[in-house]
C-alpha cells in the first residue's frame, strides 16, 4: 500500500491505495466520484478522461499513486457555484450529447483543446477529439458545440 | 404555442452534463460484492472439469461457482420468437455445463469483495477442456457430416422461413428481359454502445425479493424472463433501469450474466455486482448482422421491375438469444422496399455456429434489406444504362398511390417518394457531381468521384400484438402510459419506455404539455422501473415515439376530458359549451366563465365538489396497441473520393433528406440520424468482427475493432420532408434507424460507383482502403 495525497474537484483527500489501483477507480470506488465513466480496457474510448495538472489524460492509463501530489478535475468539478461551463452550455443547446456515456470524457478533451488552442477550426476540434468515442452523435453536433463554446469563451466565459 | 414541433433543449442533460449520473455500474450498496466471469478461451470445447476451490483460497473471494454449481434452479436462456414451428430450440445455460460452444461462453464465476480481487481469483479457477471442431462457415455449416454446435439436435440449421407471394418467380424470372443476380455479405458487427453492460442486484433475503439493477433496454420484459429463468418469482422482483448509456439493440437483451448475478445474490444473500469489461463485452454481449444474402432481381430493359429473390443464409451464433431467429424476419418484409413489382420470393435459413450469439442490432433486419435492394438496384440501373435515381423513379409507389398494400403484404399507409428526392437532389447538387465525376474519369485521374444513392423505406413502431402473434413472436406490441395531474397542477407521466439516449423525457413532455395546455417545465417523466412505471414494452426498433408517444397523447387526452366533466360541472355548463385551449375551459360566449386545468386539478384532490360518478383526482392510463407498423423513408445521398493508388475512400458529402412523418423535436429528430448515419458509415467502411480459422475473435478489443472516432466522419446535411403518418393520431413514424439503415448501401454504391468504370463490380464490406486496393488490382489483372 502506498501513500497518496489527491486533490481532486478542489478536495484533498490522503489514502493508502494498492500500487496498481488506476486513477479511474480511486475515484470511482474510492471517492465515490462516478461521474466520470469507463468505457473500455485498452484506453481506446476516452471516457474516463480527467484533467490531471492541466493536462487531460485517461484515467484507466494512470494509476493513482502516480496522481500523488496532483491536482485533478473531473466533470463532478466543471460547473463552479452551480454555473456551467461555455462548454457544458454549448453541449446542451446543440444537442451535442445523447446517452452522455462520452460526455464527460468530451468535455475534458474539449476542455484542453480550448486552452491550447482557442479558436479550433472544425477539423482541428475533429482531429483533438479522436481518442473520445462516441456512438450516439455521430460527431457533428459535439464539433459545433466547441465551436461555439471556443466563441463564447473569446467572449470571456470560461470554458 | 405548441410543444409540439418545437426544438426544445433536453431535460436529460443537465445530470449528464455535470456528472450527476445514474449509470448501472455507480450503484453501491452496503457489503456489495463483486462478481467476475471466466469464459472459455475457444471457441467449442467439451467441458471437462471446472474447480473453483483455488479460486476460494484468493483474498478477498467470498465464493465461486462453476456451471454445475449452479445449474440446480437455473432455467434456459429465453429465445422469445421461434419463428417456425419446427425450429431447432437448444437449451442454452446462463453458464456452460458440459459444453462451451463459443469464445467467451461462460463457465465458472468468481465473487469478492472488490472488483480487483475477483478478477484475480479468475485465474486460480481450474478448467479442462478437450476441443471440438469449430463450425464457422455457414455453407460448410449446411454440408452433410458438418461437425455439430449442438450435437443432440443432429443439424446446424436452426429453421427455414419461406416468404413467396405474387407471381411464381421462376416464371417472371423466364419471362425477364433482364435478371441479374448478386450476392452480397453482411458482416457480423459489434454494438458498441458506450456504457458497457452491468447488473446490479440488491436482495432482501428475509422476503426473497429482489432488486435488479440493469443497463438494459428492457427493464419490463426482462423481469418477465429473469422470474421464469430463475424461478424467483415475479412479483418479488424489481427490474430498473437507470441512466443507461446506449443500447443499438444490444441491450435488448436477457443475458446470462443477469441471471447468474441474481442467482449468486439470492445464494449469497448480499448485494452482487457485474460489470463488464469492453473486450469481454466483444466476446459475450450479442452481435449483429451475419449473413449471407444471394438477391436475384428481374426486370424489362425499361426498367420496369418484375420480381425479386432473395436466399439468405443467417448466422444465429451459438444461440438463439432473445430475438436471434426474428430478426431477418424483420427484414424479410422489407427487401422489395419503395418498389412495385408482381413477384417475391424468400428464403431465411438460420444456421447455428460457434461464434457470440447474434440478435438485434439498430435496424435489425431491415438494413440488411435495404442493404440488398439498393444495391442491386445500382446494378440493375448500371446494367440498363440508366441513371440509378432515375431507376427508382420508375418503380417507385407514387405519392399518390398511397395508402398502398406492397408485394411483400405490408401496407404502406403514407410517403412521398418524390418530395424527399427531389430535395435531397436538390441539396446535393446532383448534376453537378454527375460531370465532376464524367470529367475525372475522362481525364483518367488517380482519385476518383463516385455517387451512391439509397431510397429507403423502415417498418418502425412495433407492432401490432396480432400480427405479432402471426409472426410466432411471443409478446405484444401494445405500449403502456399513464398521466397523473398533481393536486398543484404539475404532471407526472409515466411511460413503458425505457429510453437510453433518445431523449423520451423531453418529447414526452412535449406531448403532454400541449393535451394538457401546461408549460413544459411542468411535466415530469417517469420511466425505466418497474415499481414506478409497472406496464410497458420498452424500447427498440423505433417504437417508443409511435407506440409508447401515441399512449402518452391518448392517457392526456383522457385527463382532460374528466377535467373537462369537472369544468362543466363547476361553471354550471354543458361539457359541449366548452372550449378549451392553453390549459383553460371556457364557456362559449362568455369567456369570463372559466377555470384553468391546475385548479380543476386541485378540485378534484380536494374532492370537495366533484359532479356524480366522477371519482377524485385526475390519472388516466392508456394501453396502446397500434393497427399497423409505421413507414418513415427518405433519400439519402453520398459522394465519395477514392484515391485508387492507396484505396483509401473519403467522403467528400452526404445528404440525408428523410420523412419521419411529423416531428416533436426537430433536435432529437437530427442528433437520431446524425447518429444513425454515424453507425451505417462505419458499417459500410470500418467495423468488422473477426475470427480466425479456430474461432477466436480476432477483432477482440476497440483496439482492433475500429469504432469511427471524430475524425473519421463528414459532416452531414440533413433535411426533411414532412408526411405524416395516418395511423396514429401524433402522425409520427419513428427515426432511430433511418440513417443507419440508409447510408449503408449508399457509401458503398457511391465506392462502386466510383471504381466501375475500371472494373470493379462489388465490394465487400468493410471497404478498407486494403479490399478497395485489392478488387482495383483483380480487376486490372
Amino acid at each position: 500500500m502506498t501513500r497518496i495525497s489527491v486533490k481532486v474537484d478542489g478536495t484533498v483527500y490522503q489514502d493508502e491505495v494498492e500500487p496498481r489501483l488506476l486513477l479511474i477507480h480511486y475515484l470511482r470506488d474510492r471517492l465515490g466520484l462516478t461521474g466520470t465513466p469507463i468505457g473500455c480496457d485498452t484506453s481506446n474510448c476516452g471516457a474516463c478522461t480527467v484533467d490531471l495538472d492541466g493536462a487531460s489524460v485517461k484515467s484507466c492509463s494512470v494509476l493513482a499513486v502516480q496522481a500523488d501530489g496532483s491536482e485533478v478535475t473531473t466533470v463532478q468539478g466543471l460547473a463552479r457555484d452551480g454555473e456551467w461551463t461555455a462548454l457544458q452550455h454549448a453541449f446542451h443547446e446543440r444537442h451535442a450529447l445523447q446517452c452522455g456515456y462520452c460526455t464527460p470524457g468530451m468535455l475534458m478533451a474539449a476542455r484542453d483543446l480550448l486552452r491550447d488552442n482557442a479558436r479550433p477550426t472544425p477539423d482541428e476540434v475533429r482531429h483533438a477529439l479522436e481518442g473520445n468515442l462516441c456512438r450516439c452523435t455521430g460527431y457533428q453536433n459535439i464539433v459545433r458545440a466547441v465551436l461555439d463554446a471556443a466563441e463564447t469563451a473569446e467572449q470571456g466565459v470560461a470554458t | 404555442m405548441s410543444e409540439v414541433g418545437t426544438a426544445r433543449l433536453r431535460k436529460e442533460d443537465a445530470r449528464l452534463l455535470t456528472g450527476q449520473t445514474r449509470w448501472t455500474d455507480n450503484i453501491d450498496a452496503t457489503g456489495m460484492l463483486h462478481l467476475a466471469v471466466l469464459r472459455s478461451p475457444m471457441a467449442h470445447a467439451r467441458v471437462d472439469r471446472v474447480d473453483v476451490s483455488p479460486a476460494l483460497e484468493r483474498p478477498g473471494v467470498v465464493a465461486a461457482f462453476s456451471g454445475a454449481d449452479l445449474a440446480e434452479g437455473m432455467g434456459s436462456l429465453p429465445c422469445a420468437w421461434p419463428v417456425t414451428e419446427d425450429i431447432v430450440l437448444p437449451d442454452h445455460p446462463p453458464i456452460a455445463t458440459s459444453e462451451v460452444r463459443f469464445a467467451g461462453d461462460p463457465v465458472a464465476v468468481v465473487v469478492a469483495r472488490d472488483r480487483y480481487a475477483a478478477a484475480d481469483a479468475l485465474e486460480a479457477v481450474e478448467v479442462e477442456y478437450t476441443p471440438l471442431p469449430p463450425v464457422l462457415d455457414l455453407e460448410e455449416a449446411l454440408a452433410e457430416g458438418a461437425p455439430l454446435v449442438h450435437s443432440d439436435k443432429g443439424t446446424n440449421r436452426c429453421y427455414d422461413w419461406p416468404l413467396r407471394t405474387g407471381e411464381d418467380f421462376a416464371e417472371v424470372r423466364r419471362r425477364a428481359e433482364v435478371t441479374l443476380k448478386r450476392r452480397y455479405h453482411q458482416q457480423r458487427l459489434i454494438p458498441n454502445a458506450m456504457e458497457p453492460r452491468a447488473v446490479v442486484v440488491t436482495p432482501t433475503a428475509a422476503s426473497d425479493e429482489y432488486t435488479v439493477h440493469s443497463s438494459t433496454q428492457i427493464p419490463h420484459i426482462l423481469r418477465v424472463m429473469l422470474a421464469v429463468v430463475t424461478g424467483v418469482p415475479e412479483h418479488k422482483l424489481r427490474v430498473v433501469a437507470p441512466d443507461v448509456g446506449g443500447g443499438f439493440g444490444s441491450k435488448l437483451q436477457v443475458y446470462g450474466e443477469e441471471a447468474i448475478t441474481l442467482a449468486v445474490a439470492r445464494r449469497l444473500g448480499r448485494p452482487v455486482k457485474w460489470t463488464e469489461s469492453r473486450s469481454e463485452g466483444y466476446l459475450a454481449t450479442h452481435h449483429g448482422r451475419g449473413m449471407i444474402q444471394d438477391i436475384e432481381i428481374a426486370a424489362n430493359r425499361d426498367g420496369t421491375l418484375l420480381g425479386l429473390k432473395a436466399d439468405l443464409l443467417v448466422d444465429m451464433g451459438a444461440y438463439l438469444m432473445l430475438v436471434t431467429p426474428g430478426i431477418p424476419i424483420l427484414g424479410a418484409f422489407m427487401y422489395p422496399g419503395i418498389y412495385k413489382m408482381g413477384s417475391y420470393e424468400l428464403n431465411v435459413t438460420g444456421v447455428f455456429t460457434t461464434r457470440t450469439p447474434t440478435d438485434a442490432y439498430r435496424g435489425a433486419g431491415r438494413p440488411e434489406a435495404t442493404y440488398a435492394i439498393e444495391r442491386i438496384m445500382d446494378e440493375l440501373a448500371d446494367e440498363l444504362g440508366l441513371d440509378p435515381v432515375e431507376l427508382r423513379r420508375r418503380n417507385w409507389i407514387r405519392h399518390e398511390e398511397f395508402p398502398y398494400t406492397t408485394i411483400a403484404g405490408l401496407t404502406y399507409d403514407s410517403g412521398n417518394y418524390e418530395a424527399a428526392t427531389d430535395k435531397a437532389l436538390a441539396l446535393f447538387d446532383y448534376d453537378k457531381l454527375r460531370a465532376e465525376q464524367a470529367d475525372r474519369n475522362q481525364r483518367g485521374d488517380t482519385v476518383r468521384l463516385g455517387i451512391g444513392v439509397s431510397t429507403y423505406t423502415e417498418m418502425c413502431g412495433l407492432a401490432p400484438s396480432r400480427v405479432l402473434r402471426d409472426l410466432r413472436y411471443a409478446a405484444g406490441g401494445w405500449e403502456a402510459a399513464s398521466v397523473r395531474m398533481l393536486p398543484t397542477g404539475k404532471v407526472e407521466v409515466v411511460t413503458g419506455t425505457s429510453p437510453h439516449g433518445q431523449g423520451h423525457a423531453t418529447s414526452w413532455s412535449q406531448i403532454a404539455a400541449d393535451v394538457l395546455g401546461v408549460p413544459f417545465d411542468d411535466v415530469q417523466v417517469v420511466h425505466g422501473d418497474t415499481r414506478a412505471a409497472p406496464q410497458g414494452m420498452d424500447t427498440y426498433g423505433s417504437r417508443s415515439l409511435v407506440v409508447g408517444g401515441t399512449a402518452v397523447h391518448h392517457a392526456a387526452t383522457k385527463v382532460v376530458d374528466k377535467a373537462r366533466k369537472v369544468a362543466a360541472h363547476l361553471l354550471e355548463a354543458n361539457e359541449g359549451d366548452l372550449e378549451f385551449t392553453d390549459g383553460v375551459f371556457s364557456v362559449k360566449g362568455s369567456p369570463d366563465a372559466r377555470r384553468t386545468i391546475q385548479e380543476i386539478a386541485f378540485e378534484t384532490f380536494t374532492s370537495h365538489d366533484l359532479p356524480d360518478g366522477v371519482e377524485p383526482t385526475i390519472n388516466a392510463g392508456h394501453l396502446t396497441d397500434p393497427d399497423n407498423f409505421s413507414y418513415p423513408h427518405g433519400t439519402h445521398l453520398c459522394a465519395v473520393e477514392v484515391d485508387t493508388e492507396t484505396g483509401q475512400t473519403r467522403i467528400r458529402s452526404y445528404v440525408a433528406v428523410d420523412d419521419v412523418g411529423r416531428v416533436i423535436n426537430p433536435l432529437i429528430v437530427e442528433g437520431q440520424v446524425h447518429g444513425g448515419l454515424a453507425q451505417g458509415i462505419a458499417q459500410a467502411l470500418y467495423e468488422e468482427a473477426v475470427y480466425d480459422e479456430e474461432g477466436n475473435l480476432v477483432s477482440g478489443t476497440m483496439a482492433d475493432y475500429l469504432v469511427p472516432a471524430a475524425p473519421d466522419l463528414p459532416e452531414f446535411v440533413t433535411d426533411r420532408t414532412e408526411t405524416p403518418a395516418t395511423t396514429n393520431p401524433l402522425g409520427v413514424k419513428g427515426v432511430g434507424e433511418a440513417g443507419t439503415i440508409a447510408s449503408t448501401p449508399a457509401v458503398v454504391g457511391a465506392i462502386v460507383d466510383a471504381l466501375r468504370p475500371l472494373g470493379v463490380r462489388d465490394l465487400r464490406m468493410p471497404c478498407t482502403p486494403e479490399r478497395v486496393w485489392q478488387a482495383l488490382k483483380e480487376a486490372s489483372a
